[in-house]
């Protein structure tokens, strides 16, 4: 995908199809999991992306091999779209062996070091400090690559993102910062945590280049990773995208959704990620109804593929347990 | 004084409710009480800590904040000192990692470093505990850091009453009071049923005396040590070896700061045995306190070496089998509970 990018993204349709492609990918497995969830498949605390899409494929279609990804505990999307398989995302899931962590981590920690996804981290801004590192090593090694650091709008409230949105701009570390405002924390909107509701205007105050972004629309998504990590590459410093999203679902599988309106809800489904590109496409005559149906059925047998090989995976046996709790070669 | 005062009234509720209504009785009572954290209004706490509190005392007194935990805890102890009684919900004890330096250098602290001087009369609830494949940063219980670290109180509760009770201690309490809750033995509907999280609760004023240990059940064979919701697994143990002939005596810890090493040694002088069940990590904590706290005083009373059931010393995994290998579960009780008699 990197390689077509010179070439005039918007305008090029095939290009647009793997867009939809890689959203259609990352929405049919999430509906997937909230099924395997209600049948006790996936346990714990799962957080999908449903409505949400359109920022992981987006930012993860600019991005490098060698570039690096940190993320939150909603992160299916990310790690599917930076190319880690559905088979090692839905085995995690299952808890299984074959799981990306070995199913010690599960939903909120996928992790996949030969991509650079260095998670799936469950604390709120936990995963910036750690974005920043892999930013400065970079740089120390003169390496030409961008960390993208994805996390809610609920981070802007955690003393860690100033600390390393600082750091970060201080020191001119190659790190796009992804935040995802999907206007909630939780139950709590954003005008009831934040005194300033202008997420980029904030993020600018630090010194860094900041805008806004339509989250809900992939291309627009992508230009606009696209410029700022040409910036962050050419040894701009760090760059601050805040990608207006919404979360269509609850924020994990069980929340009552008292603290916003049903009609809220379906005014953003009307600018589904998936629909928006899918009717853009077909009225440009670019997608066909078959071809549509083509690409849902193969997306769906990618997906059961995922869930039976999950199914017949091994679990880890308990006796090793107390594996990678430290390092197993000698220093 | 009160001679023939009558026996409470209880009735039948959730760990949850327990707690609620005890936050909700002290909150009529002493307008200093207030509430503070994330998502305890509208959604009502994501353990249900607050349910119903928002309607009942408005958001003066019911105060959703951003995810901000340094910035409320600090706010809290500030407000404290001012001689407000503030009730500060940290949503998982696995955070307390964002906020430690406000909660054992400041919280804990200040009374000391004022000479007694500033007292800080504040209650830090949190939800803590594992077994619903939560992952390594959602199940932990880490009680025993909050208890080794000096100038906080440390209370536990594992039954409805007790909950109640230990709330409404805490609240009056002039120290920092570390609450911490099990969400395996609040009731929750959405949680494994678990059938002792609902019991007998007293109606109106009820206060549980913070370091005051509770026999949960009399044995004269082998004592149980143990606190929240391993007591239940330990009564669960308990009644399924009785009629074997194996008679559990169990000890609910209730506080582990005060703890009550007096309940320990005598229980422990009855039965000769001990077995000491945590579900947090192994080492450095609470079972190793325990077990001190016998050989400290007396070690001749053991008549064979306590066994100690917690988290081995590894971060708690999401597969649901191997979380349960990790947890203090029943097998892994009444393994230990066989070996201490020899059978
Ligand atoms: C330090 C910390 N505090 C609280 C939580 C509990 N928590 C989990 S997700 C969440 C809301 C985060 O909102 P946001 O950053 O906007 O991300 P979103 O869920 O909307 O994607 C909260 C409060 C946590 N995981 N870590
Ligand atoms: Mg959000």
């Amino acid at each position: 995908m990197t390689q077509t990018l010179d070439r005039e993204p918007a305008a090029d349709v095939r290009h647009r199809l793997d867009l939809l492609r890689e959203m259609v990918r990352i929405r049919l497995f999430e509906e997937r999991c909230v099924e395997l969830y209600s049948a006790a498949k996936i346990r714990g605390f799962l957080h999908v992306a449903i409505g949400e899409e359109a920022v992981a494929v987006g930012v993860n279609a600019v991005l490098d091999e060698g570039d690096a990804v940190v993320s939150t505990y909603r992160e299916h999307g990310h790690a599917i779209a930076r190319g880690m398989s559905m088979d090692s995302v839905m085995a995690e899931m299952y808890g299984k062996a074959t799981g990306c962590s070995r199913g010690r981590g599960g939903s909120m920690h996928l992790f996949d070091v030969g991509r650079r996804f260095y998670g799936g981290n469950a604390i709120v801004a936990g995963g910036l400090p750690l974005a920043i590192g892999l930013a400065l090593a970079d740089k120390m090694r003169m390496r030409p690559t961008v960390t993208v650091c994805f996390f809610g709008d609920g981070a802007f409230a955690e003393g860690e993102f100033h600390e390393c949105v600082n750091l970060a701009a201080l020191w001119r570390l190659p790190v796009l910062f992804a935040c995802e405002n999907n206007l909630y924390a939780m139950g709590t909107a954003i005008a009831r945590a934040q005194a300033e509701t202008d997420l980029a205007l904030r993020a600018a105050s630090y010194g860094i280049a900041a805008w806004p972004v339509d989250g809900m629309d992939v291309v627009a998504v992508e230009e606009a990773a696209d410029r700022a990590v040409d910036r962050i590459r050419a040894g701009g410093g760090p760059c601050f995208l805040e990608l207006r999203t919404y979360r269509f679902r609850a924020h994990s599988m069980y929340d009552p959704e008292r603290y916003r309106d049903k009609a809220e809800v379906a005014r953003w489904r009307e600018r589904d990620p998936i629909d928006l590109l899918t009717h853009q496409l077909t009225a440009e005559g670019g997608l066909s109804a078959e071809a549509r149906d083509a690409m849902a059925a193969e997306v769906t047998a990618e997906v059961d593929r995922a869930v039976a090989a999950a199914e017949a995976a091994p679990l880890e046996p308990a006796e090793d347990l107390e594996r990678f709790v430290y390092t197993e070669t000698e220093a | 004084m009160t001679i023939t005062e009558a026996p409470q009234a209880t009735r039948r509720l959730t760990t949850s409710k327990a707690m609620v209504e005890a936050i909700a009785q002290e909150m009529e009572r002493d307008p200093s009480v207030f509430y503070l954290g994330e998502d305890v209004g509208a959604y009502g706490g994501i353990f249900s800590s607050t349910t119903g509190l928002l309607e009942r005392f408005g958001p003066q007194r019911i105060i959703d904040t951003p995810i901000s935990e340094t910035a409320f805890i600090g706010l809290g102890i500030g407000a404290a000192v001012e001689g407000m009684r503030p009730i500060v919900e940290v949503m998982f004890t696995d955070f307390m990692g964002v906020c430690l330096d406000q909660i054992y250098n400041h919280m804990a602290k200040i009374h000391f470093e004022s000479g007694g001087n500033v007292k800080v009369p504040m209650v830090l609830t949190m939800a803590a505990g594992g077994g619903y494949s939560d992952g390594a940063q959602h199940s932990q219980c880490l009680w025993g850091t909050f208890a080794h670290l000096p100038g906080m109180k440390v209370v536990v509760p594992s039954t409805p009453a007790d909950a109640k009770g230990l709330m409404t201690s805490a609240i009056r309490d002039d120290n920092p009071v570390v609450y911490i809750f099990h969400k395996g033995v609040m009731g929750l509907p959405w949680m494994v049923k678990n059938p002792r999280s609902i019991d007998e609760v007293p109606d109106g004023e009820h206060t549980v005396p913070i370091g005051e240990a509770r026999v949960a059940r009399e044995g004269s064979d082998v004592t149980v040590v143990t606190l929240s919701l391993s007591v239940h697994h330990a009564l669960d143990v308990a009644e399924s070896l009785a009629p074997q002939g194996i008679d559990v005596e169990v000890v609910d810890l209730r506080s582990l700061v005060p703890l009550d090493r007096d309940a320990i040694v005598a229980s422990v002088a009855k039965t000769g045995r001990l077995v000491v069940v945590d579900e947090d990590y192994l080492s450095f904590g609470v079972s190793a306190e325990v077990v001190a706290s016998v050989t400290d005083r007396d070690p001749t009373l053991l008549r064979v070496p306590p066994q100690r059931i917690a988290v081995p010393d590894v971060p708690i995994p999401y597969a649901h089998d191997l979380e349960h290998a990790v947890l203090p579960r029943h097998d892994r009780i009444e393994r230990a509970v066989r070996t201490a008699m020899g059978r």
